[in-house]
Order: structure tokens, then C-alpha cells, then sequence
């Protein structure tokens, strides 16, 4: 029996099961893939977005603006990389210099701060791998960059710490409301919450749909990436946009807070919530988008290549309202997501309230992390004090990101912890090198192995289903 | 920490070095090795065809690395295992770190590279579909069924016609796993010839040049790929494009030199082989740094490697003892007309022992060519070849006298037609 369930662990459950385990509740999050993070905060572009993008008066304008500048808090709370490195819209005529202006006023009414229009000179000293052929640029100076599914990942570890729990693989089939409670049937049985919040995602028309709410519908569009080496990292330091146009905002290049290029998303409805897949008409179209922006980059040097899918919602804004009394739908979470995520939970929360829910201050709430600082981002004195404490941080497994024994067995064994190779990635990075995995995934199988267990067989790349070997050789 | 000589990596070609540099003179000597055991890539290498040119004889992988760690370890060489370099820099600071010292610095008065190289992935291919689990690099692959002891799947496309994929496709059959075909975009095999007859024809394994996989199926673990013929710009044709059921896809698409310590260090990198520039001396830009084996540039034959490795064991042993020569001219190499590079890039004559080998790469299939070298005009070498191929690397060797009469300038090494 829980106060508030709350179904999705992607960038949004995750900030709002943060908020409410501030508050003295009994919580829980139900997730329908292995882990955190497993939908489009995995796949997305890590942008903290100024907010001059929505039009005036939507709930996207208002929340972005207002998450954009809960973000630098946060992310120092809960240790997780941010940068605001701002974000330039490329315009490369007099047309798209025009629009600029519009964005410009927007982003006034919208209440952004730092924002200015710049002329060609000064936007190639600022970033000189910029097209000769830019004209100009909106500067918006509050835009920043994150790591998407680490920031789920210490939100949800911070919820963990102050009590709430999780459960994964659990798919949910049904929702019954009775005498003011909910039944909510999942694949690992029924769980019964005085309150529940949507946060499902690509899913969250259907988690409605049992709720019995007003119908909408998410529509899943597709984005593809390609993401570069480091070695491509600094051949821009800000997020460049192109000018939006009606047929959307263009290919983005940005750094990422690790220091990667990341060039994308297009934009494709897609049939399938599910089909993460890639296409080479789509990656043609990402690297070409880039290309226009930006000179110099080296295309060699691409090391992967991905795709998410963004919940676009059918009336066009977020869908944050009251379903059925009791319940708060925080749906159709399409871009800007990310940066409106704490803001959203804001807002959850106080629709809660009016629904009934009693937010009484924890005393005893604790900041911080579950997972332990990474070895590589110690200082020599934390690295030295930690091998004296477990030799096997002396032990390299991830060449590539300098990914020690100990922090695998680290990120496997705390609570919610890697349970799967990409689990161990998304914890540490292990894998996600210029190599990807070629040399240290054999070992990391062997690590989940020895921690978990079980077989080597039975270790999984990510979902049910996705084995890696086949048996003992004869 | 201060060493006369730090050897990073203790596979071939750092085993081979440090051997060279012991019996040359030189005592401290300490190899610097990531993985549990000296003998690197060998290890997993357990098929045989090693050895033919420096012992006479096959040995397998194992068998090879065996008679270097033996040898190293009868000269009383000092190894670190599990243990990994984060860092080089300029003046030959060496930052390590293992379980044992924990994280040290080392000043060396010479250093050589011999980090091998690793494999090119999906990614850096850019094969569109999903990302499920079944997709390997060949090498991977190896390491588990070879040295952990697991099969990866049981239906098998290999792309990319690479010896490891080649050995890999006998390797998964004798392993009893059904592999479909062998997929080369090229027009031709980047393997050597003796892998094809005795991995892919002795099993009835179909080699399809021109062909690609252009996507990649299944949602957890594969389920299949489209595979497509390409066209002579190698783009695939889509009228070809064919569905081909498997749960494994294996990658031996190509090996880069692993030089990201180098890079750090300040290194001059070649931008065709991905490996240091070095001279006669297998010395690179940085004074006192050598490098040898893969780092520098992907041999196809181990022996190779080790006679490559033996000169830069040496040649560091004459640079701590002062014997290098630094000054003087140097003659630079260059590969024209259908010699895609050229190792060493620069000669300095007054340090070449007998000759200098130069180690060279073509760009494709070419029969009955002659291999020239051409120095202001002048043929100073040139031998027939009745076929050349990008699969097998040309070896020529031009004596000492011949670097003296000539002392600077530049060797252009070229094909034309015999």
C-alpha cells in the first residue's frame, strides 16, 4: 500500500519521485524496461534549452524557462555534470535573420534572460568553425548542456536514499479504481497507491487510457544521432541551432558534457513507440544538417550511432492535468522535456496536492548520491585513498574511459545497480569509448557474471532477450 | 620511479624490443603490460601459421609469444601485468596505474610504444538499424570462444573480410555454429590469401565481394541483416538489397593503431597509417620515444612485427648510450602511384646499420608491376611482382650505401606497369 506510484522512470519520473521523496511518503516508481533512463532520456540530445523555442503562453514556455533555471541547483546537488555553455541559432539569410527576431521577442515574452542577436563577426570569434555562409546568430546565453540519464540515475538514487522504491521489468496491464484507491496490475503483480502519476513516456496515451482520462494520443517520432570522438569535442564550445523553419529545427551540433560532438536529431513519425533503429537515409540526413552549420569536423571519427523517440503529444502542448481524481498525468513530454523536467515535477506535485495528497517536510532528508565518485574523475589523493581501500580501483577494465574493476563492482552491487552491460555503461561510461566496448565488454560480462551470480550466459546487453553468448564452446 | 627503458605493452612487438635492448646493453628495462599475461593478442590467436619467417616454422599464437616471454624472462626482464599507462608526456613521464603500486609516476630516459592496435566498430562504420546485442568485432568474438571458453551465437555473417573475421568463420564452424557468408565491400580481400583457402574454401564458406550489410534487425538480440551489393563508388544498390537470417554478426573491418598515449604526448601522427611518424631508428617526433609493431602501422604477419620491434629495441639501446646520431640530414619516403604509405618516413644514413626495410602498402589489386623507388629522378631500386594487394604488405630492403651516396632529399616509392 503506497501514498503516490508513480509509473516511468525517464527524465520526468525521475524528477518528480525526487520532489515527493522530499516529503513524508511512501513512494514508488514502476518501470517497464531493466533500468532507468531506458527511453528517450537515453536518446536525446542533452540540451537544457533557453526557452525562446515555445510560443508564448503554453505550458512548454513557461516550464522550460522555469526548469532552465532550476538546472545549475540541481545538478550541483546531485553531482551531475552541467554545463551552460549557450546556444547559438545559425541564420544564413535575411529571411532566417528575420525569424531570429521573432525567436528573439519570444524569448522576451517567454521571460528568458541573455539573449541577444549578433552579427556575423562576432559570432566566428565566438565560434570559428562556424559555416563562412552564416549571416548571424541569436545568442541565448542561459542554454546549457547535460547528461540526460545520469541526471534520472542520481535523481532516482536520491529518491532511493530518502526511501522510495523501484521496481523494473514491471509492465503495467491494467488500472482499477476503487473506494479512492488504485490497483495497478503490472507483469510482476499488483501493486495499490492512494495516488498515481503518468510519467510513462511514449506510452503515457495508454496509461490515461486506464485511467480514464479526457483521450490523446502520443504520437512516437523518431530522432537519429551520430555521435563523435572526443577528438571532435572542441570543434564547437556552444549549441548551435539552425533557424527553425516549418519543417522543424534543423540538426543540432553540440559538445557533450563529456566532452563528445553530438550531431542530430531529425525528425520522423514512426509506427513503433519502440523502434529505436537508425536509418541510413536518416543518418545521411543528420550528417548533412550538420554540415552545413560547421566546418572542419572530421565525419572519420563518428563512433556510434543512435535514435530516440520523442512522445509527441496530439494537442501539440504537455499534457499536465488530472485524469481521474487521484491521479496527475505529466504526458506528451517531447523536447523541451529535458530542461521543463524539474519544473514539471514542481507542478505534479502541487496537482497532487489538490487532489489530497498531504506534503509534509521530511526532516531528515539527504542530498547526494547512491553510486560512488568514478575513479577518473578523483583527484590523486581520492585515487590513491581508494585503491588502499579496494586494490581493485588500481585494476583498468575500460581502456578507452579509464573505467576501473572498482567501480563496476561498485555500480553492479549499490542500490539500483547495473544489472546489465549497458547498465554498467550508463553508470560509468564503461564501453562508450572510441572502441565501444571492444575490449572491455568481454570483461564486464565477466565482472556482471562473478557479482551477480550467475552464468555467464544469463548476462544480458540490456532487456530480456538480448543474451550475448550462446554456451561453452566444445 | 626513474628507468633507462620503459616499454609500453608486452605483446609481440614489446617483448621483441625489450629482448633486442637486454642483449644490447641495456639493464633497466621495464615493460608495462594491461592485460594478465605478457604475449597480448597472441594469446587469443590460437590457430596456427605463426613464425614461418623468424623460426622456420608454424607455431600457433600461444606457442609464438611463448618463446619471447621465456627468453625475456631468462634475461631477467621486469614486467608489470594488469597494469595500465594513463599518461605520457613530452619529457617521458610515464603515469601508471595497477593494484599493486597503485598510481606512480616513472621518468624514462627512453620509451618505446608498442600498444598494438585495436578494431574498427559498427559505429565507426555508422550501420543504420537497431542496436541489439550479437554484434562483435572479430577480435571480441575470439577472446570469448578462444580464452573464456563461450560460443557467441550460432547463426554467423561476418563482414568485412579482415584474417581475424577469416579465421573467426573456421574458428564458429569447427565451433559448430552455421556461418552464412563472408561479406568484403571491397572488389577484393584486405586477408591474406593462405586465410581464405584454409578458413573460408576448405568450408564452403561463400566470400561475396562488393557487398555490405546496410542494416542491422532485431530488437533484444539480432535477428538478421540486410546485406546489399555496392557499386563501383561503393554505395549499395538497393535493387540488391537481401534479407539474411542470423543471430550474429561478426566485424573484421579494418584495425587502428592505438596512439592515443602517443597523441598526448605530442606525437607526430601519420594521417593514412594512424601511427607515429618515425625514422630509420623507428624513432618518432619526440626525441627519445620509439615506437614498433601495429602502434605504428597493421602488419599482417607477426614476424614482421618482430623484426620491426628487434631494430626499435636497438636502436633505443644505442639512443640511451648515446650512440644515436640526432643531427645531420635526413631523406624523407613517400608512396606515389598506387603505394598508399611508406614506413620509416625518414632516413638518416649515418644510422642505418646494413640496410633499411621499408615496409609499404598498396592501394589495390595490381598484377605484373614493378615496385620502384626513385630518389631526384633516379630508379635506385625496383623489383617484379607478378600480383600486389592491399591484403599483403610489400617489404623492400635498400642497402646502407645507397642512403649514402644520396644523404638528402626524398624516396618516392611507386607501381607501373612491368
Amino acid at each position: 500500500m503506497y501514498d503516490v506510484a508513480v509509473i516511468g522512470a525517464g527524465i520526468t519520473g525521475a524528477c518528480i519521485v525526487r520532489e515527493l521523496s522530499k516529503y513524508d511518503l511512501k513512494i514508488i516508481v514502476i518501470e517497464g524496461s531493466y533500468d532507468i533512463a531506458n527511453g528517450a532520456t537515453k536518446a536525446n540530445s542533452g540540451i537544457v534549452h533557453a526557452g525562446y523555442d515555445a510560443k508564448e503562453g503554453t505550458l512548454k514556455a513557461k516550464l522550460n524557462v522555469l526548469g532552465n533555471r532550476m538546472y545549475e541547483d540541481l545538478c550541483r546537488e546531485l553531482n551531475v555534470p552541467y554545463k551552460n555553455n549557450g546556444s547559438l541559432v545559425i541564420a544564413f539569410n535575411d529571411e532566417e535573420m528575420k525569424t531570429l527576431e521573432l525567436l528573439l521577442n519570444r524569448g522576451l515574452k517567454n521571460g528568458v534572460e541573455g539573449l541577444e542577436i549578433i552579427d556575423k563577426n562576432t559570432l566566428l570569434n565566438l565560434e570559428p568553425n562556424i559555416s563562412d555562409r552564416a549571416k548571424g546568430a541569436l545568442y541565448a546565453k542561459s542554454a546549457g548542456i547535460v547528461s540526460p540519464y545520469e541526471l534520472a540515475l542520481s535523481l532516482c538514487e536520491s529518491a532511493y536514499l530518502n526511501g522510495a522504491e523501484f521496481i523494473f521489468d514491471a509492465k503495467v496491464t491494467n488500472i482499477i479504481k476503487e473506494k479512492g484507491k488504485f490497483t495497478i496490475s503490472t507483469s510482476k503483480g499488483q501493486i495499490i497507491s492512494n495516488f498515481v502519476v503518468n510519467a510513462a513516456g511514449v506510452n503515457a496515451d495508454e496509461i490515461n487510457k486506464m485511467l480514464g482520462g479526457e483521450k490523446f494520443s502520443i504520437i512516437p517520432r523518431r530522432g537519429e544521432y551520430c555521435l563523435l570522438d572526443k577528438s571532435q569535442g572542441n570543434i564547437v564550445n556552444r549549441i548551435i541551432f539552425n533557424t527553425p523553419t516549418e519543417k522543424g529545427k534543423g540538426i543540432l551540433v553540440s559538445p557533450t558534457t563529456h566532452g563528445n560532438l553530438l550531431l542530430g536529431p531529425n525528425a520522423h513519425v514512426i509506427e513503433d513507440k519502440l523502434d529505436v533503429s537508425t536509418t541510413g537515409f536518416g543518418l545521411e540526413e543528420v550528417i548533412e544538417g550538420a554540415k552545413k552549420n560547421i566546418k572542419n569536423v572530421n565525419l572519420r571519427e563518428i563512433i556510434t550511432s543512435f535514435s530516440g523517440v520523442r512522445a509527441t503529444p496530439s494537442t501539440g502542448d504537455f499534457i499536465i492535468d488530472v485524469p481521474t481524481r487521484g491521479a496527475v498525468n505529466a504526458a506528451g513530454i517531447e523536447s523541451p522535456g529535458l530542461t521543463s523536467a524539474p519544473a514539471i515535477a514542481i507542478m505534479v506535485l502541487e496537482l497532487l496536492h489538490k487532489e489530497g495528497l498531504t506534503l509534509n517536510f521530511k526532516s531528515d532528508f539527504k542530498n547526494g548520491r547512491i553510486l560512488p565518485k568514478r575513479f577518473i574523475d578523483m583527484n590523486d589523493e581520492e585515487k590513491k585513498a581508494a585503491i588502499e581501500k579496494d586494490k581493485r580501483y588500481g585494476k583498468i577494465i575500460c581502456r578507452c574511459e579509464q573505467i576501473t574493476e572498482g567501480d563496476i563492482v561498485n555500480a553492479i552491487n549499490c542500490p539500483l545497480g547495473a544489472k546489465t552491460v549497458d547498465g554498467v555503461k550508463k553508470r560509468l561510461r564503461a564501453g562508450m569509448g572510441r572502441c565501444q566496448g571492444g575490449f572491455c565488454m568481454p570483461r564486464v560480462v565477466e565482472i556482471l557474471s562473478r557479482e551477480l551470480k550467475t552464468e555467464p550466459e544469463n548476462i544480458l546487453k540490456a532487456d530480456s532477450g538480448s543474451y550475448i553468448l550462446t554456451g561453452k564452446t566444445k | 620511479m626513474e628507468r633507462d627503458l620503459v616499454i609500453i605493452g608486452g605483446g609481440p612487438a614489446g617483448l621483441a624490443a625489450a629482448i633486442e635492448a637486454k642483449e644490447k646493453g641495456i639493464d633497466d628495462i621495464l615493460i608495462i603490460e594491461r592485460d594478465k599475461s605478457l604475449g597480448g593478442i597472441l594469446n587469443q590467436c590460437i590457430h596456427n601459421g605463426f613464425g614461418l619467417h623468424i623460426f622456420g616454422e608454424q607455431l600457433t599464437g600461444p606457442e609464438y609469444a611463448d618463446r619471447f616471454i621465456k627468453k625475456a624472462k631468462d634475461l631477467g626482464i621486469e614486467y608489470y601485468l594488469n597494469t595500465m599507462v594513463l599518461n605520457m608526456t613530452e619529457d617521458k613521464t610515464i603515469t601508471v596505474l595497477n593494484e599493486n603500486e597503485g598510481l606512480f609516476n616513472i621518468k624514462a630516459k627512453a620509451v618505446i610504444c608498442a600498444m598494438g592496435c585495436r578494431e574498427r566498430t559498427r559505429g565507426a562504420l555508422n550501420i543504420p538499424g537497431t542496436r541489439p546485442s550479437g554484434v562483435f568485432t572479430a577480435g571480441a568474438a575470439q577472446r570469448f570462444v578462444n580464452m573464456e571458453g563461450y560460443n557467441v551465437g550460432k547463426e554467423v555473417v561476418i563482414l568485412g573480410s579482415g584474417d581475424i573475421g577469416l579465421i573467426m568463420a573456421r574458428r564458429m564452424t569447427l565451433e559448430g555454429a552455421k556461418v552464412k557468408m563472408v561479406l568484403e565491400i571491397m572488389p577484393y580481400s584486405t586477408g591474406l590469401k593462405r586465410n581464405i583457402v584454409q578458413c573460408l574454401d576448405d568450408f564452403d564458406i561463400p566470400l561475396k565481394f562488393n557487398y555490405t550489410v546496410v542494416k542491422i534487425h532485431g530488437r533484444e538480440r539480432l535477428e538478421g541483416v540486410t546485406i546489399a551489393k555496392v557499386d563501383e563508388n561503393r554505395k549499395p544498390i538497393e535493387q540488391t538489397f537481401e534479407y539474411v537470417k542470423c543471430d550474429t554478426l561478426l566485424l573484421s573491418v579494418g584495425l587502428i593503431p592505438e596512439n592515443e598515449l602517443s597523441r598526448e604526448a605530442g606525437v607526430e601522427i601519420d594521417r593514412v597509417t594512424s601511427g607515429p611518424i618515425v625514422t630509420e631508428a623507428m624513432q618518432t617526433s619526440i626525441d627519445g620515444i620509439f615506437a614498433c609493431g601495429n602502434v605504428v602501422h597493421v602488419h599482417d604477419l607477426v614476424d614482421f612485427v618482430t623484426m620491426e620491434s628487434r631494430l626499435a629495441g636497438r636502436m633505443a639501446a644505442k639512443y640511451i648510450k648515446g650512440e644515436l646520431k640526432k643531427d645531420g640530414d635526413f631523406i624523407s619516403t613517400k608512396g606515389i602511384d598506387g603505394i598508399r604509405y611508406v614506413v620509416p618516413h625518414k632516413i638518416n644514413p649515418e644510422n642505418v646499420e646494413d640496410n633499411v626495410n621499408f615496409f609499404m602498402r598498396v592501394d589495390n589489386v595490381y598484377k605484373n608491376v614493378i615496385i620502384y623507388a626513385e630518389h631526384d629522378g633516379q630508379i635506385i631500386y625496383k623489383a617484379k611482382k607478378p600480383m600486389v594487394s592491399p591484403g599483403e604488405m610489400e617489404s623492400i630492403k635498400i642497402k646502407k650505401n645507397v642512403f649514402e651516396n644520396i644523404k638528402s632529399g626524398e624516396i618516392k616509392f611507386g607501381l607501373r606497369r612491368a
